[in-house]
């Protein structure tokens, strides 16, 4: 009996741990002391910064200068503008990128999208919509900084490229579209979640929190003020759905919640850490790029079972769009911060028309600095 | 005499004890069954007599009328597939109506309905339970403190459930029945009223449930201490104390100076593990109704430490900010 107890009380404990993660932690104190503000991550489970393609070829000045595409090719209305050597660059690094000679990807290479006999033709919906693909990179590279680039960080070649997203698949592997309606009856009907769903990290949030927030623009905020007023609408049934949003970010950066927020009063933005300013630029970044990039192309998407090369579209219809996850893939700078850009000039875009709006009060009052000074050190 | 606890090794077995006789406009009890060795080992051996009563029939009924309509909720969201059942369980939910139906009663079956059922079946069982303690106590001519116990849990439920979303005017504020998704609706409500640990009530509930657990680890590890000499016999030992409860209370004047009684003791705990479904009903009632946002309420009341701002500014109030 007593040996059974000894047993007892040490297999109990063992079982009752096997959930956690065993070895040391990595941990980074990202504001005030005491007050939570750390990120703490596994070392072992940490997502892997993909390796980045090597360019074709070594893109010298003397090809940026030479003659212009429009002149040599029918057909080139987004890269009329760049040189004959720049173009055929770029049009070997996007094979590479996206549907890569020697892959598993059918009509693989330059077939992928163009029609061997007639390069200049637009019979293959794949040419079209990376001609679109094109044309959202670059206003990404040049009009989304602020998402990317803010805080006085290095503008200079931050931005993306195909390769951000897409890593040697014709589709990127983190897309999403819609859910397919709830049925009007309680059979099959699971009220959007309440299921485990990984896109809400297995909680039983709305399993499809992107629909209103990524493509619609519904309201992400619920906080409220400190009394009620006619403005606060009870919404504790939003609140899960910007809580289903807020842990497809936390999963798809590979960050906890408080990488952007102070969780004492997660709405208030004077507590926050500057990054959720990006992450509220790139939620705009990624609506602008489901509405007037992916779900512009409208039926140039062949419907599923139609296409060519598999379904581009989700049970709903919708084409398959892009979340935080698309581009970032677990790591909170895509590609580890690399700026792959710089290889690739011809998608950056034409400048911005505007310079991006200052996120951080210019100069904050003394015994802010102080506090700021103190609050960036690490823990010893 | 019929008297163990867990701490008698020794379990008797004789004749059945069917307990004081009823009085009048009672029903039937059922039992005495018998005896259990392994119940025996967790307190009494005797199992029964049980009085059931139209009280407990009605209450049991209703209980069973709710988490039927729950079961065959949830059972009918996975399209009545049993594997999926047992698989999904701690996910599925039967949900509250939506906002828009605000506090009504006609909302369909399909989208609510069902969970107005439910939580009408589930509080008339509860309600129905708690007569029975009051009536059956009163019966044994004993106080009725169980019963008010009880009561205070039954405040903090009716508050999550019908008093609160009433206030509110929508049911959309209640509680979801299910596993995952009711603690998944206590991190959104804390996070929609910015942050409950700031609510004050919330605070003192959280202090009488610790304060709960540690009298109960205080008070049961004093009267094993002392079951040596008979300490387990407390009630006895109030008016004629004996040698267990002197040791009992000189141990606690040692170590921390000062002793509850054999007597008081029980009041601490019945106060604590009362208070802390009291005050946690008031905090939620007040949270949304009175209180928005209970880390501003608790800066500007000075409960509440404001600390350095990081410096950063709303986007959507910057000039030109994109929408």
């Amino acid at each position: 009996m007593k040996t059974l107890n000894k047993l007892v009380a040490i297999a109990l404990p063992a079982l009752l741990l096997a959930g956690c993660e065993l070895g040391s932690k990595e941990q980074e104190q990202v504001g005030f002391r005491g007050t939570a503000m750390v990120q703490i991550s596994d070392p072992d489970s940490k997502a892997k910064v993909g390796d980045i393609p090597a360019p074709p070829y070594e893109l010298t000045a003397e090809m940026i200068a030479g003659d212009r595409a429009s002149t040599a090719y029918e057909n080139v209305p987004v890269l009329g503008n760049v040189s004959v050597d720049e173009f055929n660059y770029l049009m070997q690094a996007m094979t590479t990128w996206i549907a890569p000679d020697g892959s598993n990807v059918k009509d693989a290479g330059c077939t992928y999208c163009h029609n061997p006999e007639n390069m200049a033709s637009d019979e293959k919906y794949t040419k079209v919509v990376a001609r679109k693909m094109l044309l959202m990179t670059q206003n990404i590279n040049a009009n989304w900084k602020p998402h990317f680039a803010g805080q006085g960080a290095d503008q200079e070649n931050a931005g993306v490229t195909c390769w951000t997203c897409h890593r040697g698949n014709p589709v990127p592997v983190n897309n999403w579209s819609s859910a397919v309606p709830d049925p009007s009856t309680i059979t099959g009907n699971k009220r959007g979640g309440n299921t485990p769903a990984q896109t809400v990290a297995y909680a039983s949030l709305n399993s499809d929190p992107f629909t209103d927030y990524l493509a619609d623009k519904e309201t992400i905020r619920v906080g409220g003020k400190e009394f009620p007023t006619a403005a606060s609408k009870a919404a504790i049934q939003s609140t899960e759905k910007t809580y289903g949003l807020m842990m497809h970010m936390s999963q798809g950066l590979g960050v906890n919640c408080t990488f952007c927020h102070n969780s004492n009063n997660f709405a208030k933005w004077e507590d926050s850490r500057p990054q959720r300013v990006n992450a509220w630029y790139g939620i705009r970044m990624v609506r602008d790029t489901n509405n007037n990039y992916i779900s512009a192309l409208g039926d140039v998407w062949p419907a599923n079972g139609k296409g060519a090369y598999g379904n581009r579209r989700g049970p709903h219809g919708d084409p398959l769009k892009v979340n935080c996850a698309t581009c970032h893939q677990g790591v909170n700078k895509p590609l580890g911060g690399a700026k792959m850009l710089k290889d690739y000039p011809a998608l950056k875009g034409a400048a911005p028309v505007a310079a991006p709006a200052p996120v951080v009060a210019a100069a904050p009052a003394p015994a802010e600095t102080a506090a700021a000074a103190e609050a960036v050190k690490p823990a010893a | 005499m019929a008297y163990q606890n867990i701490f008698t090794q020794v379990q008797l077995r004789g004749e059945l004890e069917a307990g004081v006789p009823l009085g009048p406009h009672n029903d039937e009890r059922f039992g005495p069954f018998g005896t259990s060795w392994l119940m025996g080992k967790l307190g009494g051996a005797q199992l029964g007599p049980v009085y059931l009563g139209k009280l407990g029939i009605a209450s049991l009924l209703s209980g069973f009328i709710a988490i039927e309509i729950m079961g065959l909720n949830m059972a009918a969201s996975v399209n009545w597939d049993p594997v999926q059942f047992v698989r999904q369980f701690f996910w599925l939910a039967l949900e509250p109506p939506a906002a828009k139906y605000g506090f009504t009663v006609g909302v369909p079956l399909n989208d609510g309905g069902w969970w107005i059922a439910a939580g009408f079946f589930l509080t008339a069982s509860i309600l129905l339970w708690w007569a029975r303690t009051y009536v059956r106590a009163k019966e044994l001519g004993m106080g009725t403190h169980v019963a008010w116990a009880f009561g205070s849990a039954i405040w903090l439920y009716l508050v999550l459930g019908f008093i609160r979303p009433m206030m509110m005017g929508s049911w959309a504020e209640a509680v979801p029945f299910g596993i995952f998704p009711h603690l998944d609706w206590t991190a959104a409500f804390s996070i929609r009223y910015g942050n409950l640990f700031y609510n004050p009530f919330h605070a003192l509930s959280i202090a009488f449930l610790y304060g709960s657990t540690l009298l109960f680890a205080m008070h049961g590890a004093t009267i094993l201490a002392v079951g040596r000499y008979g300490g387990e016999r407390e009630i006895e030992q109030i008016t004629d104390r004996g040698t267990a409860s002197e040791r009992a209370a000189l141990f606690w004047r040692w170590t921390m100076g000062w002793n509850a009684t054999m007597e008081s003791i029980h009041r601490w705990a019945w106060w604590f593990a009362v208070l802390t479904t009291l005050t946690g009903g008031i905090g939620i009632l007040l949270t949304g109704t009175v209180v928005d946002n209970w880390f501003l309420w608790a800066v500007d009341h000075g409960f509440a430490r404001e600390y350095p701002a990081t410096g950063v500014v709303d986007p959507a109030t910057l000039p030109g900010a994109p929408q």
